[in-house]
């Protein structure tokens, strides 16, 4: 009795060991799924996978055009702005912009400042999101509230989703994120009743207009912009787009390159 | 049992207490929410129960279709109306007024929807 006791346990034992540990070993035995979930990250990472299919919406900005006529980045900030109805609040700490205007030296801090011509130190730099083929915004947000939408390479915001953590604030680089501090609604001088507004506790940022481009009209700047020619839009990926015929003509610049986040807008300086 | 004085009367009092909120509503359940029908459009881009059921729902795979899978922005009823699928471009057209719409039932219900933290909504005409 007593052996035929001891010979149960141990088999009891055993079993229960086996039991617990037959499915990790058999988990790790599966490398064939493991490795395919690090090529994917690897493809993810290296940024180039997406721009192959479909479009890649991209900007040009000829900055000589904003040097030239010095009213017309306002004329474009304000025809962004109404649209999205994107308070004003009156001071920087709370500022929300999708569309602003930078110094040479802050947009493109990589190129040397030295010895800088007077010319480029006063040249006003329009400056957006980027809608980067390699989001850092996106690999930040914790909800998927920004994603890329891989269709048209826009680095899009679903408001609905935003927790506020503020993380892709924190990981762009070109400051093109916005957070609403108050609640922004009073702070709107005409509302637009054809588009949402934000509440607090919500990061906001250029969406490349895609109710517009959905209409078959260019985004709110480009369209500002229109006689002077200073802002193209186009597909990147087209060869026979306006703005692929003229990057192709013309020297172009980017924001941060070196970051490797595959910026989607040009400067002519 | 012992205590049967005390004990029949307690429970029949203790029932009567727990079961207060049931018959005391009873028969006078308030009136019943009318939310007001449009004039212009006859059909809803759903049957009206479907509507009434799961219209939120539907507010958010037109949200998702939209923004995440690039979807049509525009549909159509059952009898041909072209509609646009967003709030305030579309249901708002119809439906001009929140409070004699949205309002009346969510109160009823009073559910809070957060819609209006951000969109628009119509200017009512009072």
């Amino acid at each position: 009795m007593d052996n035929s006791r001891r010979k149960f346990l141990k088999i009891a034992g055993l079993s229960a060991i086996a039991g617990i540990g037959a499915p990790t070993a058999f988990n790790s035995l599966l490398k064939g799924e493991v490795q395919a979930s690090t090529t994917g990250e690897a493809a993810a990472e290296s940024g180039e996978a997406a721009a192959t299919t479909g479009k890649r919406y991209g900007f040009l900005i000829d900055n000589r055009k904003f040097a030239e006529d010095k009213d017309l980045a306002q004329r474009c900030i304000n025809a962004c702005h109404s649209i999205h109805n994107v308070p004003d609040f009156g001071n920087k700490k709370d500022e929300i912009k999708w569309i602003w205007v930078e110094s040479f030296e802050h947009a493109f801090p990589e190129h040397s400042q030295y010895k800088r011509s007077e010319e480029l130190e006063s040249l006003p730099v329009m400056t957006l999101c980027n809608h980067c083929d390699n989001p850092p915004c996106v690999r930040a947000c914790p909800t998927k509230a920004t994603f890329k939408n891989q269709a048209n390479g826009i680095v899009m915001m679903d408001f609905h989703r935003c927790i506020g953590c503020r993380f892709c604030m924190a990981a762009c680089p070109y400051g093109a994120r916005s957070f609403n501090w108050r609640d922004p609604r009073p702070f709107i001088k005409h509302e637009n009743p054809e588009f949402p507004t934000r509440m607090r506790g919500v990061v906001e940022k250029c969406t490349m207009c895609p109710e517009r481009l959905a209409e078959g009209k260019e985004p709110a700047c480009v369209e500002a912009a229109r006689p002077s020619g200073a802002m193209v839009f186009g597909d990147l990926n087209d060869p026979d787009s306006e703005i692929s015929r003229i990057l192709k003509e013309k020297f172009t610049i980017q924001r941060k390159p070196a970051l490797g986040t595959h910026p989607s807008i040009f400067y002519i300086i | 049992m012992y205590d049967k004085g005390k004990i029949i009367p307690g429970l029949i009092v203790f029932v009567g207490l727990v079961t207060f909120p049931i018959w005391y509503g009873f028969g006078r359940g308030g009136k019943l929410p009318v939310p007001e029908k449009p004039t212009i459009a006859k059909q809803c881009v759903l049957p009206t129960a479907e509507m009434r059921k799961s219209h939120m729902v539907l507010l958010n795979e037109w949200r998702d279709d939209i923004v995440r899978q690039n979807g049509t922005r525009h549909g159509q009823t059952a009898d041909g109306t072209e509609y646009v699928r967003s709030l305030q471009k579309g249901c708002m057209k119809c439906h001009a007024s929140k409070k004699k719409f949205c309002d009346e039932c969510h109160t009823y219900a009073s559910v809070k929807p957060y819609c209006w933290d951000c969109h628009i909504q119509p200017k009512e005409a009072n």
